[in-house]
């Protein structure tokens, strides 16, 4: 491929400009957070899509005869038919007789489901009114002041006051975590676009006559993927955590379906006698949180490394 | 003249700096010999990518580790330094030899005032008491020409202005009369009746102390200007070296012939004139105010352009000329409704488009291009350059398949491969960006074309080179071009007439032979008082 | 100056508006009657009439509003029906222990994280930094309350060194106060510190990189000098933004802590009030705590323009 050059110079910075960076995929799998983050990540998704097959029993049977069992110690279970079992309870059993292990792997289901669903509607609902917001003057004023607003009031008071409208339920729960989470997409989506719009391409772009839906599409909107994707996943990682909290006060998922939070909930009463309630799921909760965290870091530094000054 | 005694203050021997892995080159700066005497300037002259900022950097032991100092050496008045320690190094900075950097407001620390900044030089190096330093100091901003010297100690960097803040630096560099000054480009980035003064004062406070100065620059106006002598350096390698009007007259590498061959003449060229031809562009008390205050806030307005009338006939080109704060930007954006006039007519042919709501204006958007003036931001890295090119001509009807036709065939009007069109922005240097710019700009046919500051973001080789090419457009294609720049001699060079803008009017507007040979009103008199190297004529070389 | 204090304290009643509607809709917004969610389950329906006319509720809610916000400004923050006291009262007793503990906590944050995000700028890359960035993940991921029963665990049930729960007031005896605020402090203040470490690590690092620094260097400083006295200066502003709005993360913090350490302040009286449903209480708490965000980051604001002469207005 020949292109015509006139002058050294030139050559030379053309030449360094040619030189080939590996692709986003690669430079992706070569960063050890990505890697790391990624894999437990991955391993906690598959952990909650298999637990009915990993050895464990409907995670809301209660069994009064099992009440309070420590980690590791063997448990006689009475089938229907008559017939008992052996079991070894992994992670103990709780004060309704309700094993931990199951209950644990089972919650991972729905932490991970409100993670990642807060992430996405915060991320859809964010991008969708940051775009507009900063493109359009008069827009932007009126968005702006319900985003300070929301953001006045500190993100779990919101939770609790949305939570106490409604009754308490998995819909409920996303609802309260992602109303807090929007207004910090929308103020990055935001400085991205008046970045942006600043840019001598996008004054090109207006004056060969691109509309405006063109320009947002085309030139402003590619701009705001990398730091939303990497703002995405430390909102999932906080979701997750909003979720803990909100069960842990007792306003969260009722308890016959499993969270992580709810089962540290639950396990408040006897802590300092039977521990094992709250550290199990304590583990698994931390490890997705940090695990999520470092998928973020990793992203970050690869896609988007002027994004860690943002606050 | 030239005075060398016997010693010199500096003396670079064989210095080379390497470039980290992955660069295009090896080295920064490769087997570089030059020496700086007491009482002489010495000129280092490249274009970007010459190493001439590294090597001042280096002789100040500023480098990071990414480019060390892989062999020669760096004498200061005898004493090697390039492999000094970091304490002796910071013993000497300030004390026998001090730099200035090109941009004064990143340069100075926006929290400190300019005082203390000073003051924290003598407290490191000396153990004056404070009222003797605060003496020091008001007696050396009394020696940059510093107006109320009290009051600029006092102040913070951002309540000065430009070239006030120049003073600062160079304040700060003098306060301790070092021997050996290194200035790296330091008038880049100021207005050209401000970079005059400057230069002014560096020449004078050089002859009355007898200092070594090493300039740094890209501007030969400059080297003619000031330099004892002139060192060329091209891609890290010295070519040519020797006294300023030996090698501005009599150049001999290829490369330094080249080079002063493209620095575009103050003397106007010989022009076709186009009397006859219709007018295309008219503007009309072209009137852009800013500011007006909001809830407790004073208004005060600005008038950013103010009664601006101007005219280009097609074929003709127009220059804009001014300083930063004429107006001559907001005019062009102006003109171009990439910001709404406050008042006014632009009119194309019979239209006046200054004040169209947008739904009307858009119809009218191809007839006028621009070009903007920075090559790196002016293309979406994430699109092809084809893509970009046919961008434009889509949005009016054109299919996809016509429209790459006309983007190929205008590829190669700007002299780029035709094949290239699916490569991106970040694959081509600057200036071959800016001629997919301006093949970007005539895909739509205009009938204006505005080049804002279009070349002033080039190396001089490559800006010459786009002064053609635009020169030869403007004439195949019959197209009334608006050249807004502050380089007078790009002006001169391409422009059939000129408007000269002060504070957001047109103070002059004339035949481009009649304002530089014969200015009328007294800012474009200074304006080309000050202009550098302007008694010099740089001669055309031929490659030898 | 003072116009701009002023301008910004203007600035701040559209916000404060929004909270206290936002608030006040709360109750109104419930699905179901809210006398009857006030009065309880085991209401009579005369009880619940008599709460209907008591707070106006057939009102048009403007009006409702109006003497609800009057009520409000003149003090009168109404009565919860939990506790069966003034919510004035309840705040009253409460606030103390709430404000110890942040106070504590900032100072506590403030103090570690700062000069560890300048100690990993400055050693940028090496293991330093590196451990630094891996606390600071941790910090991060680790929910607060299981911090909190982290600490209990190892100090107060195996170690015994420190009481498992509860608060003394500074009047009853400094000791007794400080041993019971050290570990919800500690357990409140590692989310802190994660964030305002990794923000100082970055804003340094990235004022290390302008060129005042490389002029400070030309002028012959010492290295700790330009640190300390051109970087962190310059730094400070994007450090203490991340302060204000960390206040946020700080009060969801509390509200898990006391609930944790049992502590009898307005964090775990939001929590009773929400399982309650003891709406007036709920109102006047979410509406406290967002005041003081907005004024904290308002003295912020404020700060700004101490430290940096550019933002003066």
């Amino acid at each position: 491929m020949s292109i015509v050059l006139e002058n050294e110079v030139d050559a030379a910075a053309a030449r360094a400009a040619a030189v080939v960076r590996p692709s986003i995929w690669v430079r992706l799998l070569r960063h050890p957070s990505v890697v790391i983050g990624g894999s437990i990540v991955l391993v906690m998704v598959l952990i909650g899509l298999c637990a009915p097959f990993l050895g464990t029993v409907p995670p809301a049977q209660i069994d009064p005869t099992t009440r309070n069992k420590k980690p590791g110690v063997e448990i006689t279970v009475r089938q229907d038919d008559g017939s008992t079992v052996q079991r070894t309870v992994l992670m103990g059993t709780d004060s309704l007789g309700r094993d931990i292990y199951s209950r644990v792997l089972y919650g991972a289901r729905v932490s991970l489901i409100v993670g990642f669903t807060v992430a996405a509607i915060s991320i859809s609902v964010g991008v969708f009114i940051g775009l507009l917001s900063g493109y359009i003057r008069w827009l932007d004023g009126i968005v702006m002041r319900i985003m300070d607003g929301l953001m006045a009031i500190p993100g779990i008071l919101l939770a609790i006051g949305l939570v106490s409208l409604f009754r308490a339920g998995l819909g409920t729960v996303i609802f309260a975590i992602v109303v807090p989470e929007i207004p910090r997409v929308v103020r990055l989506v935001r400085s991205v676009v008046l970045t942006i719009r600043e840019e001598p391409y996008v004054e090109a772009a207006i004056s060969v006559g691109t509309p405006l839906h063109k320009i947002l599409w085309r030139h402003v909107m590619p701009n705001t993927v990398a730091p939303v994707i990497v703002q995405g996943t430390f909102i999932c990682a906080s979701a997750v955590l909003a979720e803990a909290a909100l069960s842990f006060l007792g306003i969260g998922i009722p308890t016959d379906t499993p969270t992580w939070g709810n089962i540290m909930a639950e396990g408040r009463q006897f802590f300092r006698v039977y521990p094992h309630n709250i550290f199990f799921p304590a583990i698994f909760l931390t490890l997705t949180v940090l695990a999520v965290n470092m998928l973020g870091d990793g992203l970050r530094d690869t896609l988007d490394p002027k994004m860690s000054k943002r606050v | 003249m030239a005075v060398t005694t016997n010693r010199p203050i500096l003396d670079i021997r064989n210095l080379s700096i390497a470039l980290p892995k992955g660069s295009d080159r090896p080295f920064a700066a490769e087997k570089v010999n030059f020496s700086v005497g007491s009482g002489e300037i010495v000129c280092l002259v490249g274009e970007s990518g010459s190493g001439k900022s590294v090597i001042a950097q280096a002789v100040m032991g500023l480098l990071p580790k990414s480019l060390p100092v892989k062999g020669g050496e760096i004498r200061l008045e005898g004493e090697e330094i390039a492999h000094a320690s970091e304490d002796r190094l910071r013993d000497l900075r300030c004390v026998r030899m001090a730099m200035i950097f090109q941009e004064p407001m990143t340069a100075l620390n926006p929290v400190m005032t300019c005082g203390d900044q000073i003051d924290e030089v003598l407290r490191t190096h000396t153990k004056l008491e404070p009222q003797r330093r605060k003496d020091k100091i008001i007696r050396v901003f009394e020696r940059v020409s510093m107006p109320d010297p009290p009051r600029i100690y006092d102040s913070y960097p951002h309540q000065l202005s430009g070239g006030q803040r120049q003073r600062v630096m160079i304040a700060m560099a003098l306060v301790l009369e070092p021997v050996l000054l290194i200035a790296d480009e330091p008038t880049t980035a100021l207005d050209v009746t401000t970079q005059a003064q400057i230069l002014e004062l560096i020449k004078d406070i050089q002859r009355e102390k007898g200092m070594g100065v090493l300039f740094i620059t890209h501007d030969f106006g400059v080297v003619s200007d000031i330099a004892h002598r002139v060192a060329v350096l091209r891609l890290g390698e010295l070519v040519e070296a020797g006294p300023t009007r030996d090698l501005l007259l009599r150049p001999k590498h290829p490369y330094s012939r080249m080079l002063i061959s493209s620095v575009p003449s103050m003397l106007p060229a010989e022009r076709a004139r186009h009397d006859g031809a219709p007018t295309v562009l008219r503007t009309e008390k072209l009137t852009k105010v800013y500011g007006g205050g909001g809830l407790f806030q004073t208004a005060r307005p600005v008038r950013a352009a103010d009664d601006v009338n101007i005219t280009v006939r097609r074929g003709e080109s127009l220059g804009i000329v001014g300083e930063s704060g004429s107006g001559k930007s907001t005019v062009a954006r102006c003109i171009a409704r990439l910001i709404d006039p406050t008042e006014g007519k632009v009119r194309l042919g019979d239209d006046d488009v200054a004040l169209l709501p947008q739904r009307l204006l858009r119809r009218h958007r191809r007839r006028i291009q621009i070009v903007f003036q920075d090559p790196y931001r002016s293309l979406n890295p994430r699109r092809t350059v084809g893509e970009s090119i046919i961008e434009g001509p889509m949005n009016f009807g054109a299919s996809h398949a016509e429209a790459i036709k006309r983007a190929r065939t205008l590829m190669e009007t700007v002299r780029l491969d035709p094949e290239a069109l699916d490569r991106y922005p970040h694959q081509f240097s600057g200036g071959q960006r800016q001629r997919i710019c301006i093949a970007r700009a005539l895909a739509m046919e205009p009938e204006v074309l505005i080049a804002d500051e279009a070349v002033s973001a080039l190396d001089v080789s490559v800006q010459a080179q786009v002064l053609k090419l635009l020169d030869e457009i403007r004439e195949r294609m019959n197209l009334a071009m608006l050249f807004i720049t502050h380089d007078l001699r790009v002006a001169a060079q391409v422009c059939d007439e000129v408007a000269v803008m002060e504070k957001g009017k047109v103070v002059e507007y004339g035949p481009v032979a009649d304002v530089f040979l014969r200015p009328q009103h007294a800012y474009t008199q200074a304006l080309l008082a000050a202009a550098p190297g302007r008694d010099w004529e740089f001669g055309k070389f031929e490659a030898a | 100056m003072l116009a701009f204090i002023a301008r910004r304290l203007i600035a701040t009643i559209p916000v404060l508006l929004f909270v206290a509607v936002f608030v006040f809709m709360l109750l109104r917004l419930t699905p179901g009657d809210p006398a009857a969610i006030i009065a309880g389950d085991n209401a009579t329906a005369d009880q619940v009439d008599a709460i209907r006319a008591k707070l106006g509720l057939d009102e048009p809610l403007l009006t409702q509003f109006m003497i609800w916000s009057g009520g409000v400004l003149s003090g009168d923050f109404g009565e919860s029906f939990f506790f069966k006291k003034t919510v004035a009262e309840l705040i009253a007793q409460r606030i103390e222990p709430t404000v110890m503990l942040s106070l504590c906590t900032i100072v506590l944050a403030v103090l570690i994280a700062v000069p560890v995000g300048v100690l990993a700028a400055s050693r940028q890359g090496g293991w330093v930094d590196r451990i630094v960035m891996g606390f600071s993940v941790m910090g991060f991921s680790v929910p607060t309350f299981v911090i909190g029963y982290l600490l209990i665990y190892i100090f107060a049930i195996v170690l015994g060194w420190l009481p498992v729960q509860g608060y003394r007031r500074i009047s009853e005896g400094f000791g007794d106060f400080i041993i019971r605020l050290i570990m919800p402090s500690v357990t409140l203040a590692v989310i802190y510190i994660a964030l305002i470490s990794r923000i100082t690590r970055a804003s340094v690092i990235e004022t290390l990189g302008e060129d005042y620094i490389r002029t400070a260097r030309a002028k012959g400083l010492p290295s700790r000098v330009v640190l300390l006295r051109h970087a962190l200066r310059n730094a400070a502003v994007p450090i203490i933004t991340v302060i204000g709005i960390g206040v946020a993360l700080l009060i969801g913090g509390v509200v898990i802590t006391e609930s944790v350490y049992n502590i009898p302040g307005l964090g775990r009286l939001t929590v009773d009030a929400v399982l309650a449903r003891d709406f007036p209480v709920i109102q006047i708490v979410i509406m406290m705590f967002s005041f003081a965000f907005v004024l904290i980051n308002l003295v912020i604001d404020l700060a700004y323009s101490v430290l940096d002469p550019r933002i003066r207005y």
